[in-house]
This record gives structure tokens, C-alpha cells and sequence, in this order.
């Protein structure tokens, strides 16, 4: 197969740019969680706060993505370099499956259970870290599976504003029209998507509370 | 000055509860003695449940005062005040990702006991309420209802609190696991003496285990009786319990300790 040549020819541009594409995929998640995971906590905790923090994030999903990066671009420290423009695009993409999840998640353990460990004088904090983060976590967990999936396409849009990662070769295939090179883009990011499904997936069958 | 040992452990002044403009509690005052086992008896709705919740302030009331030991026990440490309370809910309420010696360990644990205390206060603990060893390395699922309560009751025990609240802590079960472990919670009982509030909306099981019965209907205290002076009141209220639970009641009440 020509792709595969293709692919074989250039293996050490593809790894480079998967390992670019690694790179932004797994900072924007970790930066979506760290900020998703307690913002869910806090409108699992205060209802008042749950429909506008979810309506932003919904909103924010909707923006399409070639224009979202667009707007940022000349935002001033940012625009400098594009891959930080392109975490901030994938981060606030993926910040609404990773909120709702956790909402869901911490809304789904048992009040009667959340009440006996605070009846017994668990403090706030030890009740969410060791009954309410613990039990909601595969849900959560989901909700970041969900989140790397779509960042792991939407990371190919960001070659278009050179931020590099497997969408170079897509971009480059169509300006060329050379299916090759489309796919050599379009392959690892697929299998990345999948391999990334899987890993989170089997964590989240490891960590779910028996 | 009156000596510990008469006064009070628990003490409510006043106290009334409302909640969006609903009167859920209405002027209660209510005493319970040291080592005694009061039931709150009445049926759903009519404020036993927030009476106990008063207690260890998982509810603030919204005028009156609940003492605890003579103290006000909206002041200080609440997290404190707890940890000296044991709380057993029905169906547990045990912790679903926790093995049974960490749930009966949790109060020790977060208390930072030696972790060897902890196990063997936990394997203590399953004695006394007739588990298994075995069964420490268990999850609550894979447990029946009754051992589960068993677990629940261990958990409360852990440290050893002074006071016991129980809120339907038998009423899930099937009849003859609810027997036993009534029959259990009584000989537990005599070795322990704690001071228990027990709620119930069984007539059957508050004549059975209640040193006193305090009967509460829609918010308020009807009366506290003891369990013979239950059967023959001509109070209302309790009338219509017995009428309802009809015969056989005198040998709950007859347990030979009142």
C-alpha cells in the first residue's frame, strides 16, 4: 500500500508530529481537568451556580473551532506562539464533557451514604475526597474519555494555524491532493483517538467502586 | 451542684424547626438520661427523624437550644461533637467503596489511631456484633441487609462514643433478621449501656428496645411513656397505636428491665 509506504519513508516526521499531537491533546486535558473536575464539584455543591457555569461551556462548544482560533490569535501573549493558543482552544473545548460529568458523577452518590460519613463528623473536605471523588470517578473518567476523543481530532485543525501536530499532513494532503499524505496525518490520529478510548476506558473500569 | 451522673445527656429546650415557611418541629423539650434507650416513635412526617438529626446538628433548629452533655451543641466544633456521636442509618449507609474493617475503622482512621489499633479495634468491633472475620475484607454488596446493619452498628461504635443515634436502623430488614438483631441490640446493650436515641415507627420494636418512648405526631411530642405505661394509656395518639398494631404487645413490653 502507498500510504503505508509512504508512512514508512517519513516515520520520523510522523512520530515527531504525533508527539507534537500528543503533546497538545494531553496539556489541554490535563489543563481541562484541573479546571473542570473542580468546577464541577463547586455546582454539584451550590445548584445556583450549575446552569450558568454548564451554559458557558455549552456555549463555548459551539464556537467553531477554525474560528475560535481565529479570535485568539491576536490575543497578545498568546498569539506569540500557536501552541499556546492552540491548548487554550483544546482546553476550553474540552472543559464541558469533563464539568457535566463530574456533576453528574458527585449528583449520583447515594446523599444517604454523603450523610452517614458526615453524621459521623467527616469534615467537608474528607467527604469529598474520600467518598464523593472516589465514588464518581469512572463517571468522571468517561467524561475525560469523551473529552480526549474529540480533542485528539480537533488537534488537527491547529496545524492550520501552525501549531503543528498530525493535521500538517492533512493540510498539506489536501493543498497537494495526494492521498498519501492526508492519511499519513489522518491514520496515527485515528489510532491515537482509539488508543486514547481504550487507556482511558480501562481506568475507568479499574477505578469504578465495586 | 447536682452530680454528673443525674443530669441530662441530651437536652432539647424549646426547640422548633421550620423549613420554607413548613413547621416541621414545634416547641419540643425533651430530656434523655444517661444509658437509657428513648425510641422516638410516630410515623413518617412527623419530625423524629429531624429530632435526631438535631442532635448531632446535621439539622440547626430554628429557635430553642439541644444540649449535649450541658453544653449548647451549636457551639464549638460540630465535627467534634459528631465524631462522639455514633449515627446508624437504615440500610447503613456504609461507605459502597470501602471494605468492612474500613468502614467500621472510618472515625478511628480520620481520629488518627495507630493503624494497627484500628484493625484490632475493627476486629473487636466484628466480634461484638457477631460478624465473621473472614468477613473484614469484604464490600458492603456482597453483604446480606442484616450483616450489613451489623456493620453499621460496629461503625458507630468505633470510638467508642457515649451517645448512640439510630434512625430506623432495623426497618429494611426481613423479619426474623429484625428479631435477631433487636434481641442482639438489647443484650448489647445491657454490657454497653450507651445512651441511645432510637427511632422507630414500630410500635412492636419501641416496646421492645425503648427504656421510654417519646410519641411524636406532625412536629410535636405527644408523650413519653414508659413501655407498660404506653400500653395503657388513654393518651389519643397512643390509643390509636396500639389499636393498630393490635395483640400480642404486652410481651414486646415485657422484658423484665423497666
Amino acid at each position: 500500500m502507498n500510504v503505508i509506504r509512504f508512512i514508512m519513508q517519513n516515520h520520523a516526521q510522523v512520530l515527531e508530529l504525533t508527539l507534537e499531537h500528543l503533546w497538545l491533546v494531553g496539556v489541554s486535558t490535563a489543563f481541562a481537568m484541573l479546571i473542570g473536575i473542580p468546577l464541577g464539584v463547586v455546582i454539584s455543591h451550590r445548584p445556583r451556580l450549575n446552569k450558568p457555569v454548564l451554559a458557558g461551556a455549552n456555549i463555548i462548544q459551539t464556537i467553531p473551532s477554525l474560528a475560535l482560533f481565529g479570535f485568539l490569535l491576536p490575543v497578545p501573549w498568546l498569539g506569540e506562539r500557536s501552541d499556546r493558543l492552540a491548548i487554550l482552544a483544546l482546553t476550553l473545548y474540552a472543559l464541558l464533557p469533563i464539568i457535566r460529568n463530574t456533576h453528574t458523577g458527585i449528583c449520583g452518590v447515594d446523599p444517604a451514604v454523603v450523610e452517614a460519613g458526615r453524621g459521623m463528623g467527616l469534615t467537608e473536605s474528607q467527604l469529598l475526597f474520600q467518598v464523593e471523588l472516589p465514588l464518581a470517578v469512572s463517571v468522571i473518567l468517561s467524561g475525560v474519555r469523551v473529552a480526549v476523543v474529540i480533542s485528539v481530532g480537533l488537534a488537527t485543525i491547529a496545524a492550520a494555524i501552525g501549531a503543528g501536530g498530525l493535521g500538517e499532513f492533512i493540510f498539506r494532503g489536501l493543498a497537494m491532493v495526494d492521498d498519501r499524505v492526508i492519511l499519513a496525518g489522518a491514520i496515527p490520529a485515528a489510532i491515537l483517538a482509539l488508543a486514547a478510548d481504550l487507556g482511558v476506558g480501562w481506568l475507568e473500569r479499574r477505578l469504578r467502586p465495586r | 451542684m447536682q452530680s454528673g451522673h443525674e443530669s441530662p445527656v441530651i437536652e432539647f429546650h424549646d426547640v422548633s424547626y421550620r423549613v420554607d415557611g413548613t413547621q416541621v418541629l414545634a416547641d419540643l423539650s425533651l430530656q434523655v438520661a444517661s444509658g437509657e434507650t428513648l425510641v422516638l416513635l410516630g410515623r413518617s412526617g412527623s419530625g423524629k427523624t429531624t429530632t435526631l438529626k438535631l442532635i448531632n446538628r446535621l439539622v440547626s433548629p430554628t429557635s430553642g437550644e439541644i444540649l449535649v452533655n450541658g453544653v449548647p451543641n451549636g457551639q464549638g466544633d460540630i465535627i467534634r461533637l459528631r465524631r462522639g456521636i455514633g449515627y446508624v442509618i437504615q440500610d447503613a449507609g456504609l461507605f459502597p467503596h470501602f471494605t468492612v474493617e474500613r468502614n467500621i475503622g472510618l472515625v478511628p482512621r480520620i481520629e488518627s489511631w495507630p493503624a494497627r489499633k484500628i484493625r484490632a479495634r475493627a476486629q473487636e468491633l466484628m466480634q461484638l456484633v457477631g460478624l465473621p472475620p473472614e468477613m473484614a475484607s469484604r464490600y458492603p454488596h456482597q453483604l446480606s441487609g442484616g450483616q450489613r446493619q451489623r456493620v453499621g452498628v460496629a461503625r458507630a461504635l468505633a470510638a467508642d462514643p457515649a451517645i448512640l443515634l439510630m434512625d430506623e436502623p432495623f426497618a429494611a430488614l426481613d423479619p426474623l433478621t429484625r428479631d435477631e438483631l433487636q434481641r442482639e441490640f438489647l443484650l448489647l446493650q445491657q454490657r454497653l449501656h450507651k445512651t441511645v436515641v432510637f427511632v422507630t415507627h414500630d410500635l412492636r420494636e419501641a416496646l421492645r428496645l425503648g427504656s421510654r418512648i417519646a410519641l411524636m405526631e406532625a412536629g410535636k411530642l405527644v408523650t413519653v411513656l414508659s413501655p407498660k405505661e404506653f400500653l395503657k394509656s388513654k393518651d389519643r395518639w397512643a390509643e390509636a397505636y396500639v389499636r393498630a398494631f393490635g395483640d400480642g404487645l404486652e410481651s414486646a413490653a415485657d422484658r423484665g428491665s423497666s
